[in-house]
């Protein structure tokens, strides 16, 4: 085992300045107002409020505070339900104004990375149409899924790169009485968390500060068209990627390295799904034991569908190979609700998690046993049929 | 780890002519020259790989090849390689600006196209996702969680199927509420759905790879949008 104090504590995270005149390309926002000018689409605006953070490349991104529509996932409202309901609950804890539409598709990537069942216009119409349904609204999309997010980011290369793509795909928004939409910043939830994050830790009621975390960045965040993931000095001094781990400083986490942070998950799309003895295998071994033997963290803070799913999932099988496993697996959202106060069950919905969270909630002093029967007792309302739903009322409580 | 057979045998009958169409068709998409610009075969692409370490798979293997045009090589990564990528373009670190992950993709889809027999083993299984994603506009969702189907994910899988319907009743907002889809998605959201795989000729790649879902999903998507007004559609 090499300790982590040994490999990363002498880091001074000395930053670089990161300086958009040294951008390999250029930049994208100029590319859309250029675009809009000559009339091939309309640039959907980032509301006010934001908060300016910056790119990869040194170059302004505006995070929108509010007014966001909120482009949902299907493997976390499917399969971590807790994971899309913090986010929400974070929205409304902090007072802000936010949609959940209905009038939404899956970005659809995950079955075309996993299948190739598709091709470059169906994608980047199913992108476009959700866009102009957002725009419809008047609220900005909100990115849940690291995949969408970097798919999304994807389709808008191609669609600055082929007038033929754009001429294609505003052709078929035409017949479903769409307008081309393409908004200013392609924005994912992670981000929107960063930037609001000294207003989760004024809110925070659950001290964080003894324990230990390691972070997974997804791949399709910061590798698929890197250029839009958000960097800063004060966060490994702007030589990753700043999302999640800016957060836990911000919650006065102790943030552990380990040396295989750069490493996909494993998730794999279609390996999740029909072989998935290679995503437990990189999972576990790649990243799981690797952080447990070089870290000890106390709890792994992720912000993906796949991700969420591959890291937590994987570690059930292994323990019966016994496999140096067991390490609780969270979103950063569900993370920033609990130190506010968030439910357990009723809001991060743990019980669908695969690791035991116990543990972790004893530490931080959170009666789980009391907080269970909590959530059992509101569905014996529902079993009962004394009422149809819970509500945001109920997960008050 | 079982190990790729480089030596052409298992292709060798099949006409080069074929194999050439097939490179033609990838060379064609589009996307092609945004994901190709040359090749230095510097293995950086392969260091980041994860499906690297764990098959006998090479990204660089895949953009040497393409950029030199081998089409013998080429037909053999397509129907014995392409299909372990993870997709998750950690290659995209590539000093050439290539993206092998990219090209990858476009590999994909041109065996599907061509109904070829390894894209249809390759696929095998996952027809319901297939289902899902095309016919109701969401993937993966909660009823998908069987404990038959997820055995390796531990025993809450079975308590989350038992209790789905209360569970998902239990959930605050209000569009999580389904258990056939992960959200609550518009009807007319789903006929423009409908229409976009329609316009973008999207059916005629399932109906190379899975004649039966084809058949499934195309009286479910005729079938809704006569019902939206829409009745000279036809998937045929
Ligand atoms: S996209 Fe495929 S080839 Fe590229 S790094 Fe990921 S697994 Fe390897
Ligand atoms: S594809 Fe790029 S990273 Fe991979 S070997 Fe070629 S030049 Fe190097």
């Amino acid at each position: 085992m090499i300790p982590h104090s040994a490999i990363f504590n002498q880091a001074k995270d000395r930053s670089f300045e990161l300086d958009p005149a040294m951008a390999p390309n250029e930049d994208y926002h100029d590319i859309l107002d250029r675009l809009e000018r000559e009339g091939e689409w309309v640039v959907h605006r980032v509301p006010r409020p934001w908060v300016e953070e910056k790119n990869k490349y040194g170059r302004i991104k505006k995070i929108p505070v509010e007014k966001t529509w909120h482009h949902k996932s299907c493997g976390q409202c499917g399969h971590i339900p807790g994971y899309s309901t913090s986010v929400f609950w974070l929205n409304r804890k902090l007072g802000l104004d936010y949609l959940d539409p209905t009038d939404q598709t899956s970005c659809t990537a995950w079955n075309y990375y996993a299948s190739a069942t598709s091709n470059a216009a169906a994608q980047a119409a199913v992108a476009m149409r959700n866009f102009a349904a957002a725009y419809e609204t008047g609220y900005f999309p909100i990115i849940h899924c690291a995949t969408s997010f970097g798919h999304y980011k994807e389709t808008r290369e191609q669609l600055i790169h082929n007038p033929e793509l754009r001429r294609q795909v505003r052709e078929i928004l035409g017949k479903l009485g769409k307008q081309l939409i393409m908004p200013e910043e392609i924005v994912h939830y992670s981000e929107w968390v960063h930037s609001v994050r000294e207003r989760i830790a004024e809110k925070n009621v659950v001290d964080m500060s003894g324990l230990r975390a390691t972070v997974h960045p997804a791949c399709h965040y910061h590798k698929l068209i890197g250029e839009d993931a958000i960097y800063a000095p004060e966060v490994y001094g702007a030589q990753r990627s700043a999302i999640i781990t800016g957060l836990l400083q911000a919650l006065g986490m102790d943030v552990r390295d380990y040396s295989t942070w750069y490493d996909c998950c494993g998730f794999g799309f279609r390996h999740i799904l029909v072989s998935r003895d290679f995503s437990r295998s990189f999972a576990v071994q790649r990243k799981i034991e690797v952080m447990k033997e070089e870290a000890d963290p106390h709890v792994l803070i992720t912000h993906d569908t796949g991700c969420v799913t591959t890291l937590d999932q994987s570690q059930f099988a292994a323990k019966a190979h016994g496999k140096n496993v067991g390490l609780p697996v969270m979103s950063d959202s569900q993370l920033a609700a609990l130190s506010m106060g968030a439910h357990p069950y009723m809001v991060l919905q743990l019980h669908w998690h695969s690791t035991d969270v116990k543990p972790l909630l004893e530490k931080l002093g959170i009666d789980h046993k009391q907080k269970w029967a909590e959530f059992e007792a509101a569905c014996a309302k529902l079993e009962s049929g004394e009422k149809q739903y819970l509500t945001w009322e109920d997960a008050y409580a | 780890m079982p190990t790729l057979d480089l030596s052409g045998r298992n292709y060798r009958d099949v006409p080069y002519e074929q194999k050439e169409r097939l490179f033609e068709e990838v060379k064609a998409d589009m996307r092609f020259d945004d994901y190709l610009h040359g090749c230095y075969d510097c293995g950086i692409c392969v260091a980041a790989c994860p499906s690297a370490r764990f098959y006998d798979f090479s990204p660089r293997k895949i953009a040497q090849t393409v950029s030199r045009e081998d089409v013998d090589l080429f037909y053999l990564f397509l129907n014995d390689s392409v299909w372990d990528c993870s997709q998750c373009f950690s290659c995209d670190v590539c000093p050439r600006k290539n993206s092998p992950g990219g090209l990858i993709t476009l590999m994909r889809e041109v065996a599907v196209k061509n109904g070829l027999a390894s894209a249809q083993e390759a696929l095998e299984g996952y027809g319901r996702v297939v289902y899902k994603i095309m016919a109701t506009g969401t993937q993966v969702s909660p009823d998908m969680l069987q404990d038959n189907a997820f055995p390796d994910w531990g025993p809450h899988v079975k308590d989350i199927s038992k209790n789905l319907e209360t569970w998902r009743r239990a959930l605050p907002p209000e569009t999580l509420h389904t258990t056939e889809t992960s959200w609550q998605v518009d009807d007319k959201t789903i006929t423009e759905l409908y229409l976009i795989w329609h316009m973008t000729g999207v059916m005629d790649m399932i109906k190379e790879v899975d004649e039966g879902l084809f058949m499934i999903l195309q009286d479910v998507m005729e079938e809704r949008l006569e019902e939206a007004g829409y009745d000279d559609i036809s998937f045929d």
